[in-house]
């Protein structure tokens, strides 16, 4: 078959899956995601068809796999729909496929399959020790429906198939945050994580909007792969000193920033934790952020558009490396102080994905690639871990509240006395410790995604990724995101030890760690699996020149990748000082974060919190932008819905001047029927009746019912007129 | 020959007749008798108006014949209806066949 219908074929099973299990399925569990997983299968096994397709054409950026069909006539020109496969649709349909498939395989032991489901358990509220998860199927058609709008958002040929790709994983993202409904929490956060980005997305399309008005189309190829539509956008002005190529490139970054979670809309990722676990691994790791950087990647020679390598950045490029490079260091310093597992590492991707951000802003388009790559695979892995760290731990807490259900009803939680059993949270660093032996194959595989987070050096995936995006900092001259990066890079390794330290290391701190057991093999398998691309995935990205192992393995990475781009870009001049930084901060890191807590002893706070005192509080409390928001968005929007528009706007202004209406409209309608209505109207018709009625009951009286009488008129009258012919008119 | 004026006359007092009976009359019986007097005299008429004006054509006659068959029928049709009446009611004064009057 051909490639292009291949590839138009890759986005469908899931959709249909979604809709099989909706309208059909949903009764049977097992049939559920039977059909969904055998669909992602489907969709993977394409993915990949199409992935060694593309791999194996010769220049591929030049010549890639299309096909556009019109769509929507505007008109004299006409909306299109089509596919492309170009080097980074290649790469990034490869990491999709693979971490989709993990995530969905996984969700099967998430949600307790092959469990009972427990009679206390409620649809809307996570289960409670182990029962089967109540909404099972729907889950599965919500997850079937994301990965559809992932995959067509990857295949998707222009700006405008992207776009609705990627609004069906914002309805997605929105369904399966607030999938737990009954929780306030969870509902508070998917209205805020679809209205965060929401933001962004205005934004995007405004952008789509003035790019479609400015070049007529919103084909990649015909906008971003055509010197002379580039050359024109860059020397037309736009407003603000801009360009139309940077002012488009920017308003598309702002969909970026929101749904990549950049600062300062990056508020809604954590909060987004509140999804059952396989859901936060898909949106924050594999797919809906990493969509963000796809379309910053996507739009780079826009964003680019009249810069020279080596060159001063572009305006656009200045505004994404500068919100990059804070959002990496700002999420990492947040990170470092929270204590919810899954917490940690929602703000580590908000950090990572600063990373690329930063990356693509300084021209480092290759390794931005790289490392959403890379990232997305040890990302997935540690969500999925960390996913299978609060399954063993509330085994642990049913297992153990059940012993003591009749103990001391105590108020538990991170603050309180950790032995009171009944409210340990099983999210809570704290209450974790010890876990490596009770759940060996989760904590090796989190070792090496937390490594590969950390970047430690040489083996992990994480590490040749970040030292590519420090290499081209540093080659490019960018000190100061140079800097940035770096600081955040230790941060990242204290963080990421410190989580794996307190999670698994050391002794057991509640008798829930103690009781925890390890997960089921639909759990284990993906995390196997998603260890070895996080370990593996750095290989295709080493650098020609690196001393000793360079040119072992051709730099793929770079050779493919960067075929994308028109002009290609160059391999930098390796240089010791970004290596010796990376490895430096990646091991003082990790080490760091070792000693520092390998003594925490049940129930003692953080070490942290005494040697940083209120700036701890400043962290853990995460810069106060929540309140920060409340205080200056969300309050004023309620004010301005309540107090303005709805008291003041709706129920004075409008109302009143509908209610003077109406009463006007009363007043006349009193007036026209007592006045006019009733007395002349009304009296006209009356009198017709009753004169007619008059006039009947008088000439009633001659009729008398007799022929004869009748008869006697009809001849007197005969006889008049007879008279009268005969004798008068003569 | 007798003129035409003596037929009219004796016509016209005949209808005259059959008039004051159908008017003055109580009896259904006399009644009828009176619209028979009626139609014979306008017979009458119409054979003299034939023999006197047009004695050629022969329209005047096919309507006497005509008449009378109408009134042979008609004589038929009242007389059993009075018959009826008669059975049901005991009386045939023409204004105490009243039942169909309001």
């Amino acid at each position: 078959m051909r490639p292009e219908i291949l590839t138009l074929l890759i986005p469908l099973p899931p959709l249909l899956a979604f809709g099989l299990i909706v309208l059909f399925t949903n009764r049977s569990n097992r049939l559920s995601h039977s059909v969904a997983i055998g669909a992602m299968l489907l969709s993977w096994a394409l993915a990949m068809a199409v992935f060694f397709l593309a791999v194996t054409t010769p220049h591929l950026g030049e010549h890639p796999i299309e096909l556009s069909f019109p769509w929507l006539p505007t008109g004299t020109t006409s909306l299109s729909l089509g596919v492309l496969i170009d080097p980074l649709s290649a790469a990034t349909l490869f990491f999709v496929a693979w971490t989709c498939l993990a995530i969905f395989v996984y969700s099967v032991g998430y949600h307790n399959f092959g469990q009972r489901r427990e009679a206390h358990d409620r649809a809307g509220l996570p289960p409670h020790g182990g029962g089967l998860e109540p909404m099972y199927a729907r889950f599965f058609a919500f997850i079937s429906l994301f990965a559809f709008g992932m995959l067509t958002l990857v295949v998707s040929d222009n700006l405008l198939l992207l776009f609705v790709g990627w609004e069906i994983m914002g309805l997605c993202s929105y369904l399966l945050i607030g999938f737990w409904f009954g929780k306030d929490s969870a509902k508070k956060a998917m209205v805020k994580a679809f209205m965060t980005t929401r933001i962004g997305d205005v934004f995007m399309l405004l952008g789509l909007a003035y790019l479609y008005s400015a070049t007529g189309t919103l084909n990649y190829r015909a906008i971003l792969a055509n010197e002379e539509v580039l050359h024109h956008l860059a020397t037309t002005p736009a407003f603000l000193g801009l360009s139309i190529a940077g002012a488009c490139g920017i308003l598309l970054f702002m969909g970026t920033v929101g749904k990549s979670a950049q600062f300062p809309l990056h508020v809604w990722l954590p909060d987004a934790m509140e999804g059952p676990t396989p859901v936060s691994a898909m949106i924050h790791a594999a797919t809906m952020v990493s969509a963000g950087v796809y379309l910053t990647l996507r739009i780079f020679p826009l964003l680019s558009a009249g810069w020279e390598e080596g060159g001063a950045l572009t305006p656009a490029m200045v505004v994404v490396s500068s919100i990059g490079a804070f959002t990496a260091l700002f999420a990492a310093t947040i990170a470092v102080a929270q204590n919810d597992i899954k917490r940690v590492l929602a703000y580590s991707t908000i950090s990572q994905l600063g990373y690329m951000i930063a990356a693509v802003g300084i021209g480092a388009f290759v390794a931005g690639a790289f490392h959403l790559i890379t990232h997305a695979f040890f990302k997935a892995l540690l969500f999925l871990g960390s996913g299978s760290v609060i399954h063993g731990m509330e085994h642990g807490v049913a297992a153990t509240s059940a012993d003591a259900a009749h103990a001391v009803p105590g108020q538990g939680g991170p603050a309180g006395v950790h032995k009171v059993k009944a409210h340990v949270d099983p999210q809570d660093m704290l209450n974790m410790g010890g876990l490596r032996s009770k759940m060996p194959r989760t904590f090796w595989t989190f070792l090496v995604g937390g490594f590969a987070l950390a970047g430690f050096p040489l083996i992990t995936a994480g590490f040749w990724s970040k030292d590519e995006i420090f290499a081209e900092a540093f080659a490019g001259g960018r000190l100061v995101v140079f800097a940035t990066l770096a600081l955040a890079a230790l941060l990242t390794a204290f963080y990421t030890m410190r989580q794996i330290t307190l999670t698994f290391l050391g002794q057991p701190r509640t008798e829930a760690a103690g009781h925890a057991h390890e997960s089921k093999w639909t759990m284990t398998l993906p995390l196997i699996v998603l260890a070895v691309f996080a370990v593996a995935a750095g290989w295709v990205g080493i650098p020609h020149d690196f001393p000793l192992i360079g040119g072992l393995l051709p730099n793929w990475m770079h050779d493919f990748v960067g075929g994308t781009l028109l002009e290609h870009p160059h391999p930098i001049e390796f240089s010791p000082i970004p290596l010796l930084t990376s490895i430096a901060v990646s091991l003082l890191g990790l080490l760091g974060g070792w000693l520092v807590y390998r003594n925490v002893k049940a129930g003692a706070p953080d070490p942290l919190v005494r040697a940083l005192g209120p700036v701890h509080t400043l962290l853990h409390r995460k810069y106060y932008f929540d309140e920060l928001y409340d205080r200056f968005v969300v309050s004023p929007a309620y004010w301005l819905a309540e107090s303005f528009t709805y008291l003041f706007l709706d129920r004075k202004l409008i109302d009143g001047f509908l209610h003077g209406v109406a009463e006007v409209a009363g007043r006349v309608g009193a007036f026209l029927r007592g006045y006019i209505d009733l007395p002349i109207v009304n009296g006209a018709g009356d009198l017709v009746g009753e004169g007619v009625k008059r006039a009947g009951r008088s000439g009633r009286i001659i009729q008398t019912g007799r022929v004869q009488g009748y008869l006697v008129v009809g001849v007197a009258f005969v006889a008049v007129l007879l008279s009268y012919v005969l004798l008068v008119r003569p | 020959m007798i003129p035409l004026s003596w037929y009219l006359t004796l016509s016209a007092l005949l209808f005259s007749v059959g008039v004051f009976g159908v008017l003055a009359r109580r009896n259904a019986i006399g009644i009828l008798m009176g619209i028979e007097l009626m139609l014979n005299a306008v017979n009458l008429n119409l054979v003299a108006f034939w023999r006197y004006l047009t004695p050629t054509a022969i329209a005047g006659q096919v309507f006497t014949l005509i008449v009378f068959a109408v009134a042979a029928s008609e004589a038929a049709v009242g007389l059993a209806l009075i018959i009826s009446i008669y059975r049901r009611r005991s009386t045939i004064a023409a204004d105490e066949i009243n039942l169909m009057k309001w």
